[in-house]
């Protein structure tokens, strides 16, 4: 069987093609406004605490390293570039560039996760992870201080398990691809996927300026 | 057994909470209205529509003018009916948050599971409230541990202490005897415990009690003698202060209205006076370096209370500052904490990751 | 005059309860109406627990002292009654049971839209479920199902992080239930079924789902902090590390306000379903009753600052809060008068679904009418934290949301299992239900009035007399529910096919499948040519 090619079906429930792919659609549009509120909630508390503690977040948040989370963002922004390439060659039902642009995807957004590992490898070192040993050298108002990295902690890293999750669904729409389950026919998983994709690259983009940019020329830690 | 005195309303012992019992005969009333009606006319529909055969019943025009009267009229009658209780709630929501300006002053503390209730002129109770009857009074609240409630049923009012802030709660006890108080917010195993009494006195009694309480001194006094000990004279000291200008003057403070170093504006508040004690450097006043160290941890709630009470002293009088001497009093090491055991990490049942 | 199709007792019908058999059919089915079985007997299993906990609430509030258990232990019951009904009963009491089940059939499909995502959606309950009551095991929890900080997150004793975890997980099972109506009533509906002759159990249920989508993924990111902060002690909630409690307050019920109406709206549809059944009816204003459950669903999401009168919220938002949930409320009263509009010159039966709907209709007025009280600021900062919220959320969501659900198992039963039950012991169930309810929790109005605040273990002896009157109507209330669920239960024990396809004379497009259905529904997708809730004298069935 796994030589074989897949034969795309019209489940049973629905009247016909059309109606599935319409239905997956519009599930999967709903299912990324619920992450929106799931992150909504992170980008709520960050609101409120920078808003009372604006010293704390502005000396904070000169503690991240600017050119890795401008990195990083670069990175994102080329994931999601491949990604849209992978779902157009899907359209076509070109089935090596399906397969050959998944791989990159999935190859960047590997990237992202290991630069991501090095810093907060590198916020544990310096103890500015929150906790028993939290420290933020040199910071104004050490006494909210933590609030910064908690969240800095609590958003990076909530996005950072969907892009794990992302990898892994990656893996098999790679492995499907390479079957050739995926035609001009019926693409459909790739397409969600890629709604999927785009989405957490822009919470990505929301994230990046929030935690690194804003305030961080006041801090006095420079770039 | 209880038996004879058998209430289902408890006593009004404060001015606010007549009006608060008349708001609630109204709502009694409209409720009693609505509910009976709705109850009468399903059952008095459904044993005059009962079915009697088999012919089916004209379903109601859907678009007609009579069907949309009448949901209109059952919308807007409602709705008009409910910003009475809006507006007359809102009445006396308003008032119970604007404490009058010459109201006595108590300073409650709340902690698992006890209240610690402190005079101005330094006495100090635990769990009961000694106050005397026809004056305003209002509590100063706060916690040392988790969120709690002071509730005095009798008085119709009730607000949330909460740890890291303070809260108001204002009344005035309009009948002598003798009224529950309750914690109102679930804070642990006892809870149910943590209830008290006030005492409502006539003024004579109300100093008579007052004279027999603590030596220490008065809040403020007190507060003196923490202000010194800690060493926060070596930069607020008056004196000082205009040699050196390196800190804002505590002088005529309180009640001002300060410019901070980032533009915006604040009110010298209790609130701003106990955040700059813990957090200096969460508002820099304009003109000045963040050079003040924090306090966090060498005071403790009860501590933090007196140190503003004596800033207050201070301050351009609102009429019930007391003068303070300027010889310090000893205080009991109480007030102060060992750096050490502030952190948090020493509360008596650590829980552990679970 | 019948129209019974029941078929010769000897050939047994095809239906989706005998389509396959053994356990894997039924834990790896794909059918919406298998699935709907499966979670009718988990949340009965958490009904069950969640009673158990309040009897026992109530057998130590009989008397004053705190001498059933200790204090510690008290506290640990009334969270994990809490817990476990607001979490594991009454969020999918409707919509994962009765929904699933019904709303396929409603709009003329197979199945919901994404069948396997429904399966998941259980598992992932059960898996939630079992976080709890493994909580439940190692000790319990005692912080009271709101969690607040910083007692949740630095003091209490209890298993906070299973139990948040646990209700964390549960949230997942909601969203993807609202997620699967969404999609299906948009996308599946039948040719001819347009919005507005869509049942009102859909409007109902749709509008539930919007909640379910937008406010769940609050709070399960609140538990999350929670969870966080407990084992790391980051500092989101817990002023000794800089944050600040009154923002968990706040995020969590920007959730749990709307919750309460994903717990109501979907019984609301089911008593509409029911009372214009049983009224041979169209209910009185469609429209207004299908826009209302959207409003609902709607305002529903800016009120939550009415739970923070108290809690050092600016007086202002106090204002707009209280505005705000008043005009929430006009909505349910809408429902309530077009209610009884619909039973206005109507041909009435009091089956026993229709006692059930007239008891809702009665205690959820009530219910409804006591919010009002504690919408009014200066109201509420007396009534807050005391009995009277507790009278008050119980009147909804037991008299209302519990037999509204209730009443409608006794409504679709025979669709669901092909058994008609006994009528006089079910009819004895609902009434005594009624009044036992009434006994329990009208005491405790006058008790909240009174000053006794809630989640005490202990109270003053003058307060006895009320509390054990509450007590004592907790019995014949827990009486009522063992003879309701008995009854449907033993109905069981009978042979299939033992009633008519449609007993009722209801004219929705579920009852014009066989009953029980089978498994693909409808043999041919319905075309729609009629407006909704078009009755005709042949449907009409006397019922034996």
């Amino acid at each position: 069987m796994a030589s074989q090619a897949p034969v795309f079906q019209v489940r049973h429930h629905f009247e016909n093609a059309e109606q599935q792919k319409d239905a997956s659609t519009v599930g999967m549009w709903l299912f990324l406004v619920t992450e929106i509120m799931f992150f909504g909630g992170l980008f709520l508390a960050y609101f409120v605490y920078r808003q009372w503690y604006p010293e704390a977040f502005a000396s904070a948040s000169g503690k991240t390293n600017l050119l890795i989370g401008a990195f990083n963002t670069t990175v994102l922004i080329c994931s999601s570039l491949t990604m849209a390439l992978a779902v157009h060659y899907a359209q076509l039902g070109k089935k090596n560039l399906i397969v050959l642009f998944l791989i990159l995807t999935l190859l960047l957004g590997g990237a992202f996760l290991g630069v991501k590992a090095y810093e907060y490898h590198d916020k544990w070192v310096h103890h500015e992870v929150p906790g028993a040993n939290f420290e933020c050298e040199g910071c104004v108002d050490p006494g909210h201080t933590s609030l910064f990295f908690a969240l800095y902690f609590g958003m990076t890293g909530l996005h950072a398990t969907h892009m794990i999750v992302g990898a892994v669904i990656l893996l098999y729409l790679i492995w499907q691809a390479k079957k050739g389950a995926y035609t001009a026919k019926w693409f459909t998983p790739v397409e969600m996927f890629g709604l999927y994709w785009h989405f957490v690259d822009i919470v990505w983009i929301f994230l990046f300026p929030l935690l690194y940019l804003i305030d961080r020329t006041k801090t006095g830690f420079g770039i | 057994m209880g038996a004879t005195n058998f209430q289902i309303f408890p006593e009004a012992a404060s001015t606010i909470a007549t009006s608060v019992d008349g708001l609630y005969a109204y709502l009694v009333i409209v409720s009693a209205f609505f509910s009976l009606l709705v109850a009468f006319l399903v059952v008095f529909f459904a044993v005059k529509y009962r079915k009697k055969d088999d012919t089916i019943p004209k379903p109601a025009d859907e678009h007609s003018i009579g069907g949309m009267i009448l949901e209109i009229t059952w919308s807007v009658i409602p709705l008009g009916l409910s910003m009475v209780m809006f507006a007359w709630g809102a009445s006396i929501y308003f008032t119970e948050s604007r404490p009058p300006a010459d109201s006595l002053e108590i300073f409650v503390t709340g902690k698992q599971w006890m209240w610690k209730i402190q005079h101005n002129e330094g006495a100090r109770e635990i769990n009961e409230l000694h106050i005397p009857v026809n004056q305003d009074i209002r509590l100063t609240l706060t916690s040392e541990d988790v969120i709690h409630d002071f509730f005095v049923p009798a008085f119709r009012t009730k607000t949330d202490v909460l740890p890291g802030k303070y809260t108001t709660e204002w009344f005035r006890p309009t009948k002598i005897g003798e009224y529950h108080i309750f914690c109102a917010e679930y804070c642990g195993t006892k809870h149910s415990g943590m209830i008290g009494t006030v005492y409502v006195m006539n003024q004579q009694d109300y100093n008579d009690w007052l004279a027999t309480g603590s030596g220490e001194g008065s809040m403020a006094e007190q507060g003196q003698a923490l202000f010194n000990q800690l060493g926060c004279g070596n930069c607020h000291a008056s004196q000082i202060n205009k040699e050196n200008g390196r800190c804002p003057n505590l002088n005529g403070l309180f009640g001002t209205t300060v410019d901070l170093k980032d533009g915006s504006r604040v009110r010298a508040d209790e609130a701003y006076i106990r955040e700059s004690i813990l957090y200096p450097q969460a508002k820099i006043v304009a003109g000045f370096d963040d050079i003040m160290p924090t306090f966090k941890g060498l005071l403790t709630e009860d501590g933090l209370l007196k140190v503003v009470e004596y800033v207050k002293s201070l301050g351009p009088k609102n009429g019930t500052q007391t003068s303070v001497p300027p010889a310090p009093v000893m205080t009991s090491a109480t007030e102060q904490q060992a750096p050490a055991q502030a952190r948090p990490a020493a509360r008596p049942a650590a829980p552990g990751n679970r | 005059m019948t129209t019974a199709t029941a078929a010769p007792p000897q050939t047994e019908r095809k239906t989706y309860l005998n389509s396959a058999h053994g356990v894997k059919s039924w834990l790896l089915t794909s059918d919406h109406k298998r699935i709907a079985v499966l979670y009718m007997i988990s949340v009965l299993v958490f009904f069950i627990l969640g009673g158990l906990f309040a009897v026992l609430i109530r057998l130590e509030l009989a008397t004053p002292a705190g001498d059933l258990v200790e204090s510690n232990t008290y506290n640990k019951f009334f969270t994990m009654h809490g817990v476990l009904m607001v979490f594991f009963v009454l969020i999918p009491a409707v919509p994962a049971t009765l929904g699933n089940f019904m709303i396929p059939m409603m709009v003329g499909a197979k199945d919901l839209a994404f069948p396997k995502i429904n399966l998941l959606s259980w598992y992932i309950y059960v898996v939630a479920g079992l976080f709890v009551l493994t909580s439940l095991m190692m000790g319990g929890v005692d912080t009271g199902w709101t969690f607040y900080t910083p007692f949740s997150t630095s003091y209490s004793n209890g298993y906070v992080i299973v139990t948040g975890l646990g209700i964390f997980i549960s949230g997942f099972s909601s969203i993807l239930t609202g997620l699967n109506f969404i999609v299906t009533i948009h996308r599946m509906r039948a040719p001819g079924l347009t919005w507005f002759r869509l049942p009102l159990f859909v409007w109902a249920n749709y509008a539930t789902s919007l909640v379910q989508i937008l406010g769940t993924p609050v709070v399960a990111v609140t538990l999350f902090l929670v969870v966080l902060e407990r084992g790391l002690h980051i500092g989101f909630f817990d002023p000794a590390y800089g944050g600040d409690p009154v923002l968990f307050q706040h995020m969590f019920w920007f959730y749990s306000h709307p919750a309460v109406y994903i717990m109501i709206l979907p019984p609301m549809g089911a008593v509409t379903e029911i009372v214009s059944t049983f009224s041979s009816k169209k209910p009185f204003g469609y429209t207004f009753i299908a826009f209302s459950s959207v409003a609902i669903a709607v305002f529903g999401f800016i009120v939550w600052g009415h739970h923070l009168f108290v809690a050092s919220q600016s007086i202002y938002a106090g204002m707009v809060f209280s505005i705000l949930s008043y005009i929430v409320g006009i909505p349910s009263a809408i429902k309530v008068f077009n209610w009884t509009g619909t039973m206005y010159k109507a041909s009435v039966r009091l089956e026993t679904p229709m006692l059930y709907a007239l008891g809702f209709i009665g205690l959820f007025t009530v219910g409804g009418l006591t919010g009002l009280f504690l919408a009014s600021t200066g109201m509420n900062v007396h009534l807050t934290d005391t009995y009277f919220v507790v009278a008050h959320f119980h009147y909804v969501m037991v008299g209302g949301a519990i037999m509204g659900t209730t009443g409608g198992m006794f409504y679709w039963w025979p669709k669901m299992f092909g058994r008609m039950y006994n009528q006089a012991w079910s009819k004895a169930g609902a009434i005594l239900i009624f009044f036992g309810f009434n006994f329990t929790f009208f005491p405790q109005f006058i008790l909240g009035y009174m000053g006794m605040p809630r989640r005490y273990h202990a109270y003053p002896p003058e307060w006895a007399l009320l509390n054990s009157l509450s007590s004592a109507g907790a019995t014949v209330l827990g009486l009522g529910y063992a003879i309701a669920i008995g009854c449907l239960l033993v109905s069981l024990l009978k042979p299939v096919t033992e009633t008519a396809d449609n007993p009722w004379g209801a004219t929705t497009l579920e009852w014009k499948t066989q009953s029980p259905p089978t498994t693909e529904n409808f043999e041919v997708t319905p075309v729609v040519t009629e407006e909704a809730y078009t009755y005709s004298s042949e449907e009409v069935v006397h019922v034996g």
